[in-house]
């Protein structure tokens, strides 16, 4: 594929006006976008499973948690180094996803989806065990001082918004990357038909391992970069409601594509943002907007846009 | 040089609760020919070769393919081998367009440049007579078409031995008469084993035939001599659809 | 209180948790057997159920067992219409695709919920039993005169309660003749068969899929009637018993309706008996480890056929 290919402009095109949105944006949406991309990451990681692989887990958080209190606890409670900790919150989804995947991986559809649940309700609760270090549902405070990185203060709008667009874009080109490749194109046709998948020859078992583990990692980068950039660990974001929201996402923006996971927490983002200075029951809106979804755009954004108009839509 | 026989079962057995599907089949397939396995609906045909293929587990005997035993092989491990299947009711990914189907059979083993890649592609869809609808999406063929698709798969893969389930079930007329000419022109660079009902095509195109009778082996033999036997007659040819 | 009578106190309350929960799983059994439909909103219809019977015995003063009895024949009711038209409307529509069905229910959860937040609030609301007296009960003991009765101070059990358990038997096993004596009965069976058969037959599976999806709501609903005067109704009450539900259906093996109920007696007197003796948490954490390993390991549960 040339350098200058409409998908590869379009990657490019996306991160430039990451870029330009905050000179452009007022600190309140600029502080949005932050968390919006951080999100975006772990909407990315779940659509490698989902989108990609077709495998629908309904067990997302503990990944996402597991990068959280990784990060979290490696600062507060074992004083380690900034970037050390990252690193260990991600390693600890990872492993997670090694752990979680060989077991659930040996179920299908349904079962796979329960399994998944419920290893992740297991999380949630063991989390609330060893509440002594985890502070539970109430969670615990990164505090500012230890949120440096390189002499930067992590905290302020700049330096949140340059982090959070800089892992965003690793992770953005490197998942635009895999989906390319044969192994990339070897789970499309998994999910597409993973019987058929297998009679050619391919080990479908090792494939969808790997996709688990990718997935897990990626959505434990989000986890650590959450808790790193604003400072906030806790048992929330190890509910199911964080396992539901990446599938909303991702089915909104367009499960299978690229560019469909940022825009599907955008929307949402922005969704959930307005209707809760309308009412408090803002789930309400999620419920409404997953059912008209799945009804009338089962594609998402970017699936409906390149089916319809743009097939070159990677 | 290849084995004289590509692919022999010895005892080759399956017992579902009880009921045995396959009993002591000890089977050899000669390389390079056409062989054609026929039997009465419920013979054990698709039994075997699902177990000779990998996707149903033996519960005896053994199975040497290339000189080598698979019989604890999982199915994929022995498709890398060089075995292509097509099964019994078509399955292709109807999603995706026609040339990535072929390309996903193709890529596996394939080593060397993209522009090498395309021809491969092409020419097994040049092959089959597909390559004006490589852009296609599969679901949207006639079942004929994704028939031929399936087998353009299976050449991409540059197997040894090619299992063709059924594969003229629900083609027309002109299909049929196509794909005898087809597979005809693929002997000697592959092994075939064909799972047949249409002894149309069983007589023209195999050069050995294979009856299957109640799970065993009933008969073996060229085309002449199985018209021939009377055991075959009695049990299965008599009632055949020509 | 000693093992014995503490023991005998957990199977009784563990009885109860195991009726509500059959009726419950019951519905999402046969929702799932007869429509291979995964409902996750199966939780909502229950809490609806319980929502609902407030606003009626609210509605309708005096004696409360005037109430009760109105909100047990019109919560499954209303509760059935809501599924049924969910039915029509959405899942139709979709085709029942299995992830698209997925999504449509877990949208219909949050709808159903926050519906309820909006109107009904976000507190706990008591509902009052029609009738309650406290029966002590005996304990049989080995002492110098022989075995003798006595009764355990602590060591009782509410009419309500038993009530529960006698309503569920009896509507399980109106439920059993329903699906094996009746016409209706026999053309879910069929349907659930071999739904194009069925169809080539001259059923109309759409009208039965939404009988059945209603059905199943109203099981749920039914449940829920029953356990408010135990329990309280409250906006979230939903999740667990969505939870417990499909653990039953799995464990009991999908589409299989005896299963269904062998499992949730078992996980009910489980559960009620756990709870009484260990920790909630450490209790919670090793029942749902456990489950996941029964998924894991034997996926066709109790009963149930293997899908391969």
């Amino acid at each position: 594929m040339t350098l200058f290919s409409k998908p590869n402009l379009l990657h490019i095109g996306v991160l430039l006006g990451l870029i330009v949105l905050y000179f452009m944006l007022p600190p309140y949406h600029s502080g949005n976008l932050s968390r919006i991309m951080v999100l975006a990451i772990y909407a990315m990681g779940y659509n490698v499973l989902f989108g990609y692989t077709g495998l629908l887990s309904l067990g997302h958080a503990m990944f996402f948690a597991a990068g959280m209190y990784g990060f979290g606890l490696a600062v507060n409670l074992g004083g380690v180094p900034l970037p050390i900790a990252f690193l260990l919150g991600i390693a600890s989804a990872g492993l997670l996803a090694v752990v979680v995947g060989s077991l659930a991986l040996r179920t299908t559809g349904v079962a796979f989806m329960i399994v998944t649940l419920m290893f992740a309700q297991t999380a949630y609760l063991v989390v609330l065990y060893f509440g002594e270090y985890t502070r539970g549902d109430e969670g615990f405070v990164v505090q500012q001082a230890q949120r440096t990185f390189a002499g930067v203060d992590l905290t302020t709008d700049t330096a949140r918004y340059v982090t959070a667009l800089v892992l965003f874009a690793i992770c953005f080109l490197a998942l635009a990357r895999l989906v390319k490749t044969p192994f990339g194109k070897t789970l499309v046709a998994i999910r597409e038909n993973e019987e058929r998948a297998r009679m050619l020859g391919y080990d479908t078992k090792v494939h969808k391992l790997k996709a688990i583990i990718i997935s897990g990692l990626v959505a434990g980068v989000a986890g650590a970069a959450y808790a790193m950039l604003f400072g906030y660990v806790g048992a929330t974001f190890a509910t199911v409601q964080y396992s539901i929201l990446p599938l909303l996402w991702v089915l909104l923006g367009g499960a299978g594509t690229t560019v469909g996971p940022l825009i599907g927490v955008f929307f949402m983002f922005y969704l959930i943002d307005f209707s809760s200075s309308v009412t408090t029951a803002y789930l309400l809106v999620v419920g409404i907007v997953l059912v008209l979804l799945t009804m009338f755009a089962p594609k998402g954004i970017c699936g409906e846009l390149r089916r319809r108009v743009f097939p070159w839509l990677p | 040089m290849a084995a004289i026989n590509i692919l022999e079962t010895t005892g080759l057995t399956k017992v579902y609760g009880g009921i045995s599907a396959n009993m002591n089949v000890d089977f050899q397939l000669a390389s390079g020919k056409i062989t054609a396995l026929i039997g009465p609906n419920g013979a054990g045909k698709s039994t075997f070769v699902g177990m000779v293929s990998g996707r149903i587990e033996a519960t005896m005997g053994r199975v040497m393919f290339d000189g080598k035993d698979v019989s604890h092989l999982p199915a994929h491990k022995r498709i890398q081998l060089g075995i292509a299947y097509t099964f019994q009711i078509t399955s292709v990914f109807s999603g995706l367009s026609v040339h990535e189907n072929v390309a996903l059979a193709a890529r596996r083993t394939f080593d060397g440049k993209a522009s090498a890649f395309e021809k491969k592609v092409h020419a097994a869809l040049v092959r089959v007579g597909l390559d004006d609808r490589a852009i296609q999406i599969a679901g949207d063929l006639s079942y004929g078409h994704q028939r031929l698709l399936e087998i353009a798969m299976g050449l991409a893969q540059d197997p040894k031995l090619f299992i063709l389930d059924e594969p003229t079930q629900g083609l027309a007329e002109s299909e049929i008469a196509n794909f005898i000419k087809l597979i005809m022109s693929l002997a000697g660079e592959t092994t075939i084993l064909l799972i047949e009902h249409n002894m149309k095509v069983v007589m023209e195109a195999a050069d050995f035939i294979t009856v299957l009778d109640q799970g065993q082996i009933l008969a073996t033999g060229t085309p002449a001599q199985i018209s021939n036997n009377s055991a075959v007659q009695a049990a299965y040819l008599g009632k055949s659809d020509a | 209180m000693e093992f014995g009578p503490h023991l005998m106190l957990a199977s009784l309350e563990g009885a109860v948790v195991a009726a509500v929960l059959a009726l419950t799983a019951m519905g999402l059994s046969i929702v799932f057997g007869v429509m291979r439909v995964v409902n996750v909103a199966h939780g909502e219809f229950y809490m609806l159920g319980a929502v609902l019977t407030w606003f009626v015995t609210s509605a309708i003063g005096g004696h409360p067992a005037l109430g009760f009895v109105a909100a047990l024949v019109i919560a499954p009711l209303l509760v059935g219409i809501i599924a049924a038209a969910a039915d029509t409307f959405i899942l139709k529509h979709i085709k029942y695709d299995p992830d698209r069905t997925i999504v449509a229910t877990i949208g219909l959860l949050y709808i159903f919920q926050q519906g309820t937040l909006m109107t009904f609030g976000p507190d706990a609301r008591p509902v009052e039993a029609p009738f309650n007296h406290r029966l002590a009960l005996p304990w049989i003991e080995n002492s110098e005169n022989g075995l003798q009765m006595f009764w355990p101070w602590g060591l009782s059990i509410t009419s309500y309660k038993l009530f529960v358990i006698a309503a569920a038997v009896v509507v399980l096993m109106g439920l059993w003749a329903l699906i094996t004596r009746t016409k209706i009965g026999l053309i879910m069976r069929a349907t659930q068969q071999d739904s194009e058969t069925a169809q080539a037959f001259g059923i109309p599976v759409g009208r039965v899929y939404s009988l059945v999806f209603g059905l199943g709501a109203a099981l749920a609903a039914l449940g829920a009637v029953l356990v408010v005067p135990i329990q309280q109704a409250h906006y979230l009450m939903g999740g667990e018993p969505l939870l417990l539900a499909f653990i039953v259906v799995i464990i009991g093996g999908l589409g299989s309706l005896p299963g269904t109920v062998v499992a949730a007696v078992l996980i009910g007197m489980s559960d009620g008996i756990i709870s009484v003796f260990f920790s909630p948490m450490v209790a919670k954490i090793i029942a749902t480890l456990f489950v996941t390993m029964i998924l894991i390991w034997r996926p066709q549960g109790l009963f149930g056929k293997v899908i391969r």
